[in-house]
């Protein structure tokens, strides 16, 4: 803790464990130990849409993935999808979008499955204030309760990464997706593999889901207003209103469920949403343009699409949407931060009644797998990665060179919200307490909630890529470290 | 004897591709019980693998251990803070002990790296040279010529 010229002293939480990559939390105390503001820092800059300029455009739904080693899947789709669009493809073969499809489910499983039982459930399992050496993932598979949750855990993570090396080709940054379709079939000994175990999967995601929804309620009264900050949801949907992580036009709701925008094609994202840029995080902040940065941010991901969409095709899902949205809804859209992990494992087993209907396609294991066009100067992708709502903008010049590049990912889009829930937490639980490493992590807590991306980095032996960073009220940085 | 090999790093990030270009070269190699995985990081699912293989040995880049590389042993860990972004290897030991019952001695053969910067996809030409001598060590080693576990720490 550091005590700054103003007199507000300032507590740092860094790095925030079990999130995807690194981040800093920046609390501001006043003399009397009340919360003034709290921030989530990004503080690795990424700079890939300078990087890509300049490259063959075929390039980036391989180049892109280096965004991340977690949910490359996502970025190679969403490339793939805008240069279906440069290509002059419009509507990808059954063979072509099918195969994706099944790419892009598998990735949605394993990554949810990894979320929920590696990052949350030691919070949920031994509660906020346990024990930080028991609270992790090896607490939960030492503990007889709950060994075989790990174990589950452990193999439905398997379950997806073997699906995308099935239809990319590797486990991490394949090659599957290329502009105006997909690369290979599914080969038979894998798909006999998958439905194999497929009814398996569908299982545990109910059982799950079931744990998830039976700890929600079980503290209802503790997590409803924990992080929970009223704001907008945006997602993709398709025409009819139907959930679909693959496909689909923008659509966005306010804290009352009406409609601010709806049905706008990928290609217009940039007519609704417009890009804020603040001196002290390296990420954007995204804000519906017709509501300005002050009151235009919004939540995506697994929350914010459980309330924008009309319903779910999948029957296991739907019936679990219905009863989420009545529960915690009541009508309108869900509020509740911490219902994320609800939400989240209703898209899981969305994504395993999914792969189910797919492997039975024999449209997997055979016909055309490329669709050609007239070429285009411009293409975007949307798709909903795990965490969000994923967009892909590049501008390529006449030599097929890329121009321009714009990304919108997941976590960019959740930037305001998880600033605003993090602020909550701490004015909720910190102020004026003792500052314990249990109420410390429920700052962390309710970041999770979000399953933030925050960078990826190397990771040699011996070497944590990370940064510290302090900064005044006014946002002046004060001082930087490197680990 | 069953062996896995987990060597990992990004290839795109200068010397952190130290373990992919070991793996590389043993790819070509005829190692009857060795299994090779390759990848850009380690993932919670590599602990089932383990646990299907009586020794594991972790590749990797090293910042700033000893040159040209060093070969250690490495203990299960049980108490450890986790993140999916990057497990370490240790808790991928804890975890096949906990979750599927098998304790599996791990090896780690940390190859010394000097530069890391993205998007370059060559080693420094002394990373080069710390990859023959690792590779010199560690294939009689997978072969079976030689034992694999020292009787103590090995450093050449």
């Amino acid at each position: 803790m550091t005590t700054t010229q103003t007199g507000q002293r300032r507590l740092v939480i860094e790095p925030v464990t079990r999130v995807e990559g690194h981040g800093k939390v920046t609390i501001m105390l006043d003399e009397q130990d009340q919360v003034t503001q709290a921030r989530l820092h990004i503080v690795e800059f990424r700079g890939f849409e300078r990087y890509v300029q300049g490259r063959p455009y075929w390039e980036m739904p391989v180049l892109v993935q280096r965004l991340c080693g977690i949910c490359p899947v996502s970025h190679h789709l969403a490339a793939a999808k805008a240069l279906d669009m440069v290509v002059g493809v419009d509507e990808l073969t059954a063979t072509g979008e099918k195969m994706r499809r099944l790419m892009h489910y598998g990735q949605t499983f394993q990554s949810h499955a990894l979320h929920f039982f590696h990052l949350v459930s030691p919070d949920l399992l031994f509660g906020f204030d346990a024990d930080p050496a028991v609270r992790n993932v090896i607490g939960v598979a030492t503990d007889p309760r709950f060994q075989e949750l790990a174990v589950r855990g452990v193999l439905m993570r398997k379950y997806g990464q073997e699906v995308i090396q099935a239809t990319s080709g590797k486990k991490i940054h394949g090659t599957g997706a290329i502009p105006g379709g997909i690369n290979r079939h599914l080969d038979p000994e894998r798909k006999a593999h998958f439905l194999a175990g497929i009814d398996q999967m569908v299982e545990w995601s109910e059982q799950t889901l079931d744990l998830c929804k039976g700890y929600t309620r079980d503290h209802l009264e503790e997590l409803a207003g924990f992080g929970t900050v009223p704001m907008s949801s945006m997602s993709i949907v398709r025409e009819d209103g139907c959930f679909d992580l693959y496909d689909g036009n923008l659509r966005c709701i306010d804290v009352d469920g009406n409609i601010i925008f709806d049905q706008v094609k990928p290609e217009d994202y940039h007519t609704v949403i417009a890009e804020e840029v603040k001196s002290w995080s390296y990420m954007k902040f995204p804000f519906i343009k017709a509501l300005g940065p002050e009151k235009g941010w919004y939540r995506v991901g697994p929350l914010a699409r459980m309330n924008t969409c009309t319903y779910i095709d999948t029957p296991l899902a739907e019936a679990a949407r219905v009863e989420f949205m009545e529960e915690l809804g009541g009508g309108k859209p869900v509020q509740v931060c911490m219902a994320y992990h609800w939400a989240r494992m209703i898209e899981t087993l969305h994504a395993a009644e999914k792969m189910r209907e797919l492997l039975n396609d024999p449209d997997l294991m055979s016909g055309e797998r490329v669709a050609t066009g007239t070429r285009r100067g411009t293409g975007v992708g949307i798709i909903e990665a795990p965490r969000g709502t994923l967009i892909h903008h590049y501008d390529v010049a006449d030599d097929d060179t890329i121009a321009m590049a714009n990304l919108i990912v997941s976590t960019t889009h959740n930037n305001e919200p998880m600033n605003r829930s993090v602020t909550k937490v701490a004015v909720d639980e910190l102020s004026g307490k003792e500052i314990t490493e249990g109420l410390l992590n429920r700052v962390e807590i309710a970041i999770r909630a979000y399953d933030p991306c925050l960078s990826c980095a190397t990771h040699a032996v011996g070497r944590m890529p990370l940064e510290i960073s302090l900064y005044d009220a006014e946002g002046k940085l004060l001082d930087q470290k490197a680990t | 004897m069953r062996i896995l090999l987990l060597a990992w790093g990004n290839p795109a990030r200068q010397d952190d591709g130290l373990g992919p270009a070991l793996a590389a070269v043993l790819e070509g190699q005829d190692l009857p019980g060795v299994t090779l995985s390759c990848d850009y990081q380690l993932q919670v699912e590599d602990a089932c693998a383990i646990s299907e293989h009586e020794v594991v040995v972790f590749v990797d880049a090293s910042l700033d251990g000893p040159e040209p590389f060093e070969f250690v042993p490495v203990e299960p860990r049980q108490q450890v803070s986790f993140s999916s972004h990057s497990v370490a290897t240790d808790a991928l030991l804890g975890l096949s002990e906990r979750c599927f019952g098998r304790r599996v001695p791990g090896w780690l053969l940390a190859i010394r790296g000097y530069a890391f910067e993205p998007f370059v996809e060559t080693l420094t030409p002394q990373a080069q040279i710390n990859l023959e001598a690792a590779l010199a060590f560690l294939a009689p080693r997978l072969s079976g010529a030689v034992p694999l576990a020292p009787a103590d720490t090995e450093r050449p």
